[in-house]
Parts: structure tokens; sequence; C-alpha cells
């Protein structure tokens, strides 16, 4: 490829449109992929809710889902998560502040509630199996242990991210836009809240 | 009425700093404390659901619950999200998945039914 | 390379280098910045090789994918025949579906999406080099992976629609529906990252000027399929997860014997599965409606009606999955529903076929090979896609369900339709991607060859179908196959010979490449006149495709620089030709021009998604070693950089310009 000429300069504003910041929308990239990212993972979780919807009252073998729900415990880790969406968007906020120290106290803390709802999931599923529930039981335990497994697995995925943008803030190794980047993963985070918000009436509120 | 509560919010927040759009897709959304009132009705709906599995309401107990699903989903989307206070592209990428994901597994659900009922 | 790849001066570089230098970043090793031998291939991110590497994967995986359907037809060539056992034919079905559907038509369609859609629009890459190249690396390894199983106890062996109870452990035994469903979840990956990738490429990257309805109509094309992947994919991957999870960890969710139900599996799949039959034959619905104009000398007829029924098909692919499914026993008003649905998606096709006419109606044609296979495709499609409205016809359908009817439709739409498209953009493009024109005289043995042999292979089988020859069957007999003119005996000869002469058309391809590269000279820059702006580019195009970013005006951009419409007349005459546009493009050329650097990351990451699926079937220590490499990489690939330290070059360059291109991704 040596014939190419680019040593002439630009006659007019173009040589701006290959920076990442100029795009035709007008919009990040990321935040576009991101956004693109939550709609694919709507059919996702859409499916494995319809498949839970399917089975929810084909347990036989064990105990009913209005036996084994313990509507406290998830209530108050329903609360838990949903307030982490707090400490996210103040996350998020103060990175467009730049307020690093903010930003990484806010993190921590939606990583350490995040957690907490984790820990819990943890403690109900061992709960459910020593009641006699387990993964194989029947297809009411396969559907429920598949989706609250996946959302959990996407809240743990979140938290690792966390955990990692809390060190990468702190050590000033972000690549590109820091607050961009506290919002996509504030965008991913939020979105697995939503989904527990679903879960949460859908599985655990409406009695089979 | 949760929506509206949040939606004066949204709006003092946008006459007090109207000039910040200029900032590309940064300085929209609500101030930190309009973050805490937004949870603070999240939390209110929350603990309203889950009142409504202790009382009888009757034939109400179904729609009731969805509603505040669908409100506290909303809620979280727009706010938390900024979907409200962002450009119309993400609103659509996300709904049309949100969307799309609703009409085809309650189209095959329904399918199961009509199985069954055979 | 005259353009060796600079770090840029922090004043150009936006945010990227304002805190990390590359080399620290990314621990002890130097970027792989080499430009030529085979490290500037497997550590690319331009989307043109990739495009390239993607094509040659596709390439092998056709032939591997046709040899298998040789094998099937000459086990049906003769009564009572041997050359396949009962259960390695179950293996060669399933295989040939799956490679053709994911490992041929999906990443050939990819390979033209890559290369050409930045072309088009006038970007210099996509908007995620890096996930670019870490797609294709899913792609290639999910299809070895898959393609392995054959040497590890057997290939999948329930059909590529994969039934329960067919995939249940007690009817496939060997670890081939594992393969099948871990491996399908690899390239799925691929499929999602690039649909996203794509999507905001073309929503993101266009030239200025550039409006969604001056786009060439590839790019249209490809922007639907893009979204029917992005929504589609996922609905796959919940059903190979349940079937990995019931298989590998004893869930139960289409074992009938436990209260399952089996109709769920064929939801799901087929949910996913109707949009991925738009998903196969869009992308050339859009590389025939870019050579037919060129090859009439006019503009494609109604191009608004060709974009928005092509919308329309994209959004109306999502209601009627469940035709796949009238015999299954979904109930009458389900039936009717998805039966009226069905009839509903013809129209917007009639639409394309139409425009297609009307766009070759008064034209100054040139049979050249790609225009043919242009042709080829109307025709052949337009036959597909009648048998098709029969299919939609349920009580019809019902008759027809799991017969050779079905086989002769998919293939005339999938082999006339989808892969027809993808040779006229073989021929079409080749002298823009190799600088090398096609042999025009084999191209025609390869056309005709191959036109005669699908219709001697797919048309008989039609009759078969009608008489009552079921799909996937194995072996005939002379006692069963009736006489007179509609026996099995003869029609099921006439399918085989067919498709030796359609394996001998592809072959004349392949023949034609290599002797195209032996003898032919440079081709000419514009040697179809074409319209579009990825010809308005140095042959083959140079790595940041063009020296400045063009501005837009008009659809078919490119043509209307070549020549003006005289008011009076409405006579169209020249005004300007290839090398005076380029010309006049180089006086204002970018000085700096900012591309990605390669990336070891991404075939890294890619790598560890294979050693998870290889540790569920065999042993798990390896799936977490393949979890440890995946997530070390996510950490070495969230570091990094786009554009590689000054020091990371060996050695140091001096002068030239700067490249850069996106600060994430």
């Amino acid at each position: 490829m040596a014939d190419v000429a680019v040593h002439t300069p630009p006659a007019d504003g173009h040589g701006d449109h290959s920076q990442g910041h100029t795009t035709s929308t007008g919009l990040s990239n990321n935040k576009l992929a991101m956004w693109m990212f939550l709609g694919s993972e709507c059919l996702l979780f859409g499916g494995l809710i319809s498949t839970y919807m399917l089975y929810r009252g084909r347990h036989e073998g064990s105990p009913t889902p209005s036996q084994l729900y313990n509507i406290p415990l998830t209530s108050v880790s329903s609360f838990v998560l949903l307030m982490s969406s707090l400490t996210m968007v103040l996350a998020v906020s103060a990175a467009q502040r730049r307020d690093d120290r903010n930003t990484m106290t806010w993190l921590t803390v939606t990583a350490l509630l995040g957690a907490t709802f984790v820990g819990a999931q943890v403690f109900e599923f061992t709960e459910f199996v020593r009641e006699g529930l387990g993964f194989t039981t029947n297809l009411f335990g396969s559907s429920f242990f598949t989706l609250t497994g996946f959302h959990g697995v996407h809240v743990t995925v979140g938290i690792i991210m966390l955990m990692a943008l809390v060190g990468m803030v702190s050590r000033s190794r972000i690549p590109g836009d820091k607050a961009e980047v506290v919002e996509m993963i504030g965008l991913y985070w939020h979105f697995v809240d939503i989904v527990w918000i679903i879960i949460f009436t859908l599985v655990y509120l409406i009695p089979s | 009425m949760s929506i509206q509560h949040a939606t004066e919010v949204a709006d003092t927040h946008d006459a007090h700093e109207g000039h910040a759009h200029d900032d590309g897709a940064h300085g929209h959304g609500l101030t930190d404390m309009g973050y805490v009132k937004v949870a603070l009705v999240l939390a209110l709906l929350t603990a309203l659901e889950v009142a409504l599995t202790y009382v009888d309401v009757g034939s109400l107990f179904m729609p009731l619950l969805l509603l505040l699903m669908v409100v506290k989903f909303v809620t979280v989307v727009s706010f938390f999200m900024h979907l409200r206070f962002d450009n119309k592209i993400f609103s659509w990428l996300f709904y049309t998945g949100l969307f799309l994901a609703v009409g085809v597994y309650l189209a095959a659900l329904c399918t199961f039914q009509f199985f069954a009922g055979n | 390379m005259a353009i060796s790849e600079r770090n840029p001066v922090p004043a150009l570089a936006g945010s990227a280098s304002a805190y990390v230098t590359p080399s620290t970043s990314f621990g002890v090793f130097k970027r792989p910045v080499q430009s030529t031998g085979w490290r500037s291939w497997v550590f690319t991110v331009d989307h043109k090789k990739l495009g390239i590497m993607y094509g040659v994967v596709a390439m092998i995986f056709f032939i591997i994918g046709g040899v298998e359907a040789l094998l099937i037809r000459l086990q049906l060539a003769a009564p009572n025949n041997r050359v396949l056992s009962a259960g390695a034919y179950n293996q060669m079905f399933t295989m040939h579906a799956t490679t053709m559907v994911f490992l041929f038509v999906m990443p050939m369609a990819a390979a033209f999406a890559n290369y050409l859609v930045p072309l088009q629009i006038g970007a210099r890459d996509v908007a995620f080099p890096r996930l670019n190249a870490f797609g294709f690396w899913c792609f290639l390894f999910g299809g070895i992976f898959l393609n392995t199983s054959w040497f590890l106890g057997g290939a999948a062996d329930s059909g590529w629609f994969a039934y329960a109870p067919n995939t249940a452990l007690a009817f496939s035994p060997s670890h081939g529906v594992d393969f099948w469903a871990l491996g399908l979840q690899i390239t799925g990956i691929a499929s999602l990252t690039g649909a996203i990738n794509l999507i905001v490429t073309v929503l993101n990257m266009r030239a200025p000027g550039m409006s969604l309805m001056k786009m060439p109509i590839f790019t249209w094309m490809v922007l639907v399929v893009q979204f029917l992947l992005l929504f589609a994919i996922p609905v796959i991957t919940v059903a190979l997860f349940l079937l990995t999870f019931q298989r590998s960890f004893g869930a139960a969710f289409f074992s009938v014997e436990k209260g399952a139900d089996p109709l769920l599996w064929q939801h799901l799949f087929w949910i996913f599965g109707h949009p991925e039959v738009y998903i196969l034959v869009l992308p050339s619905f859009g590389i025939v409606s870019e050579v037919l104009p060129v090859f009439s000398k006019k503009p494609l007829f109604g191009y608004k009606f060709v974009v928005f029924s092509g919308a329309a098909i994209g959004f109306l692919g999502w209601g009627v999955w469940a035709h796949h499914m009238f015999a299954s026993g979904l109930g009458p008003v389900s039936v009717a529903v998805f039966s009226v649905a069905t009839m509903a998606i013809a129209l917007p096709t009639g639409v394309k076929i139409v425009n297609w006419t009307m766009t070759l109606w008064g034209g100054k044609l040139r049979f050249t090979t790609a225009m043919l296979f242009a042709v080829g495709l109307i025709v052949e499609f337009t036959i597909g896609g009648l048998s098709g409205v029969t299919h939609a016809v349920a009580p019809s359908d019902t008759q027809q369900t799991d017969t050779y009817y079905i086989v002769a439709h998919f293939h005339y739409v999938l082999f006339g339709g989808a892969v027809f498209g993808l040779f006229a953009g073989f021929y079409y493009w080749w002298p823009k991607i190799f600088a090398k024109m096609l042999n025009e005289r084999l191209g025609k043995w390869n056309f005709w060859l191959m036109v005669v042999g699908m219709n001697l292979t797919f048309g008989p089988m039609h009759i078969l179908g009608l008489q009552g020859q079921p799909r996937r069957m194995q072996v005939w007999t002379a006692f069963r196959a009736g006489d007179g003119f509609f026996n099995l005996a003869f029609w099921n000869r006439v399918a085989s010979v067919g498709s030796f002469v359609l394996a001998i058309g592809v072959l004349m391809f392949l023949i034609n490449v290599v002797y195209t590269h032996r003898t032919a000279g440079v081709a000419p820059a514009d040697p179809w006149d074409a319209r579009s702006l990825e010809w308005m580019t140095s042959n083959p195009p140079a790595e940041h495709n063009f020296d400045a970013i063009p501005t837009v005006h008009e659809l078919d951009e490119f043509f209307h620089r070549k020549y003006e419409e005289n008011e009076a007349t409405g006579e169209i005459h020249q005004v300007s030709t290839y090398e005076e546009i380029m010309a006049d493009e180089a006086t204002r050329a970018d000085k700096h021009i900012h591309l990605p650097s390669p990336s070891y990351w991404p075939i890294i990451l890619a790598l560890g998604l294979p050693l998870i699926a290889y540790g569920l079937i065999f042993a798990r220590l390896l799936a977490v070693f393949g979890g440890v490499i995946i997530l070390l990489a996510m950490f070495g690939w969230s570091m990094e950089p786009s554009v590689a330290d000054e020091s990371d070059y060996d050695p140091p360059v001096d002068g030239g310009p700067t490249k850069e291109l996106a600060t994430l991704g």
C-alpha cells in the first residue's frame, strides 16, 4: 500500500471524522452497543421466564412453590438489589462530576449490596435443596434454578465488573472516557435489577 | 402517582440546569437527591407489592401486582437508566427487544393453552 | 507498507493515551504490530482481512458440507444401499444442515458484510474492530469444535432442528448432541457480537451526507439481518442451554416421561429458526439488488420499496414461526393465525421480485456471470417461494410435513436464493477484493452447471415428497419404490446424478479461483461501471479504505459522480472517470488517519470458549482452565488502549501518518 499519499492536509474539516467521538448519530458507540446488548438480553430472560411459567406447576415429588418460598427473605434481598441500583446511579453521577473518590465509594457499596443479594440467593438455594427441591427433582426445580441461577450469574458478573472498575479507577487505568465506562456498567447493573423486579413478581409473589 | 412525582423532580431539575445539554450524552438525569427520591418511591412500591400478598384484595390481586411490576420496571429504566433523558434511539433499541420478547413468548405460551384445552 | 502505525501525538489521540502506556497495560509483551506474515492475519483487527478470513473458512465448510450432501445422495442413489449405516446417515444429514446453515451461509454473509459495509458507508473500519476479530475466532473455533465431534465418538444425529426426544440421552447416547449444542453456542457468540458491531457501525459511522435512505441496498439488508440476529440469537441460546443442562446435569426440560412438554423445544427453536431463514437469505437479496442495477445500467427500481419490504420481512419474520409446527397439534386457533401470518409474508417478498424484474425491464443488460447468478436467484427463489406458499396453507402442509417436498422447497430458497446470491457476490466483488477478474468463461460453466445441477437435484424432490418419501429416510427398497412415471427409484437416481453435476459446478468455481490467481493480471479499478462507494477506493482498498472520507450527496454516489442526466432529454452522459474522481479525492486526503492497532486478546479470549466446551463434555478441570483464560483475556482487553505504544514498534519508524479509530472496542 505504498501508493497512498496521505501527507496533504485536509481541505475541509473531515480529518476529524474518524475520531471516536464524532458519529453520524452523535451518540457514543459504546452506549449504543450496550443498549442493543440489553435489548437482546430481554429475549434471553424472556425465554427463561417463559420456561419457568410453563413448568412452575409441575412440582411432583417436591414441596410446592408456595410452601418453599420465603417471602420475607426474598423481599429483603429484592429491596437490597433495588437499593444497589440507587448506589449505582450515584456512582455514575459522581463519575460524571469527575469525583473519583465518591465514584469508588458508591461502586464498592453497590458491589457489597450485590454480594448480599447473591449471598441470600445461595442461602435460599441451600434451604430449598434441604427441603427437597433439587435441580433435577422435577420440572419446577429445573426451571426455577435455571432462571434464578442465570440471574444470579448475571449479578455475579456485575460484581466482578464493579470490583474491577474500582481497581481500575483507583489506578487510573481505564482507556477512554471514565464516566462512560461507569455509566455502561451501570446500565448493565440496572438491567439485572429490572429483570429481578419481574422475577420477584412473576415467580415469588404470584402463587402457582 | 409515583411517576408523576418523579416527573416533577425531573422537571425542576431540567429547569434548573437547562443549559447543560451541550455536553452531549452527559449532564442529563436527576440530581443525587432526585435519585434518592426515586429510590424511596421504588421502596414504597416494593413494600406495597409485598403487602398485597398478605392482604386479600380478591380479583384485583393479579392486575395490581402486574401493574406495580410494570411501574417499577419503567421507573428504573426511565430514571436510573436515563432513558427518559437520553436519545430516543436507545429507547427504541431496548423497547424493541422488550416488546418482541413479550410478544413472541406470550404467543408461545398461549399456544400451549390452546394445546392443553383441546 | 508505507504507512506505519504510530502512536499519535497526545492532542490527536483524544482520551486514549491520557493515563496508560499500552506496553505497561499489556504486561510484558509488545503489541503484535507486524504488517506482514502470519501475525498480520492472526492478530489483525482490519475488517477487510477479517472479511477475507471469514470467506475462506466459510468456503472450506461449504466444501465439507457439500461432501456430506454427496454422501447422502450416494446412499440414496440405489435401493438397499450401504454407503452409510443408519447411524452415520443420521449424523450426515444433521451435520450437512448444521454446516451449511451455521458454518457456510451465515459466515459467508458475514464475510461480505464485514468487508463491504464499512466501504459502502464510507468508514475506515467497523465500530469495534477487536470485537470483530473476536467474532471471527469464535466462528472458526466453534466450527472446528463442532466438526471434531466426528472423531470423538460421533457427530450429532438428531436432525438440524434437534427435536425432543431425539436429543435425549436415551436416543442419542454419543456426545454428538453435546458438541452440537455447545458449538452452536460458540458460533452464536460470533453472530451476536457481529450483529451489535455492524449495527453500531451502520448507525454511527456513515460518511457525512449519507442518510439512512442514501445507503447502498446491501448495507440496508445487512442492517435488517443484524437486527434479526440480535434478537434471535438469545432465543436459541436459551434453548441450547436448556438442552445442555438436560444432557449434562440431569435437568428434565424436554423429557416427556418426567412431564415435560416437547413443544417447548419446538417453540424456542423456531422462534429463533424462522428469523434465521431471513438471516440466511436477506444478505443475498442485498447482493442481488446491487448486482442487477449495475448490469442493467439502471438504478434499482423502487429503492424505498426494497428497503421497506426488507424491513417488513424482518419484522413479519417474527410472527410466523409456528408454521414449522402445523403437524404438532397446536390447536386450530394457533394454526389459523400462523397460517394467515405466513401468507402475509409472501407480499413483501413478492414486492422484491417485482422490483428486481422492473430493474431489468428496459435496461442495457450485460449477462456477466454475476448477472447470471442474480437472474438465477430471481427464478429459482421464486420457484421455492411458490412451493413455500403451499406450506402456508395448513391442510396441505400437514400432507407435506417431513417429506422430501419440504426438502425441495428449502433447497430452492436456500440454494437457489441464498447461495446463488453469494456466488453473484463472488463474481461481482472479486475484482474489488483481490484486484483480479474471475474468468468469465469458467464462470459461465460454473453458473450453468450449478443451475442444471440444482434443478436436477432438488426438482425431483418435489415429486418424491408428494409421492410420500419421508425426509431423513436412510434407505429405499425397489419393492416399495412403486412404478410408473412417479416411481421413487427413478427420481432418486436423477437427484443423485444432479447432486454430482452441482458439485462439478462448485468445483468450477474453485478451479476458476486458482486459475484466475495464477494467470490474470491486475483488474481495472472499476470494471463493471459500478454505482456505490466501495468502488471509489484504490484496487484493492488501502488498509485505511479512503484517503479522504467522501461526502455523500446521492444514493449511488459513485454513479452520480461519474454521470449526469441531461435535464431536457433525460439522457445520461459521463462527466468524470474513476481516475479523475480518485485524483480529486486525493487532493483533500486526511493527514492523520487513525486506525486501531492489532491485538492478541480477541483470539485468546475466543480460545477459552472451546476449552470450556470440551471441558463440559470430557473433564470439568479443562473448563475451569478455559474460564481462567477468558477472565484474564477480558482484563487484558479492557485495559488495552486501541493504539499501540510507539515503543511496541520494532524498529520505530519515523514519519508517516498516525492511525487510530476507536477509543474502546
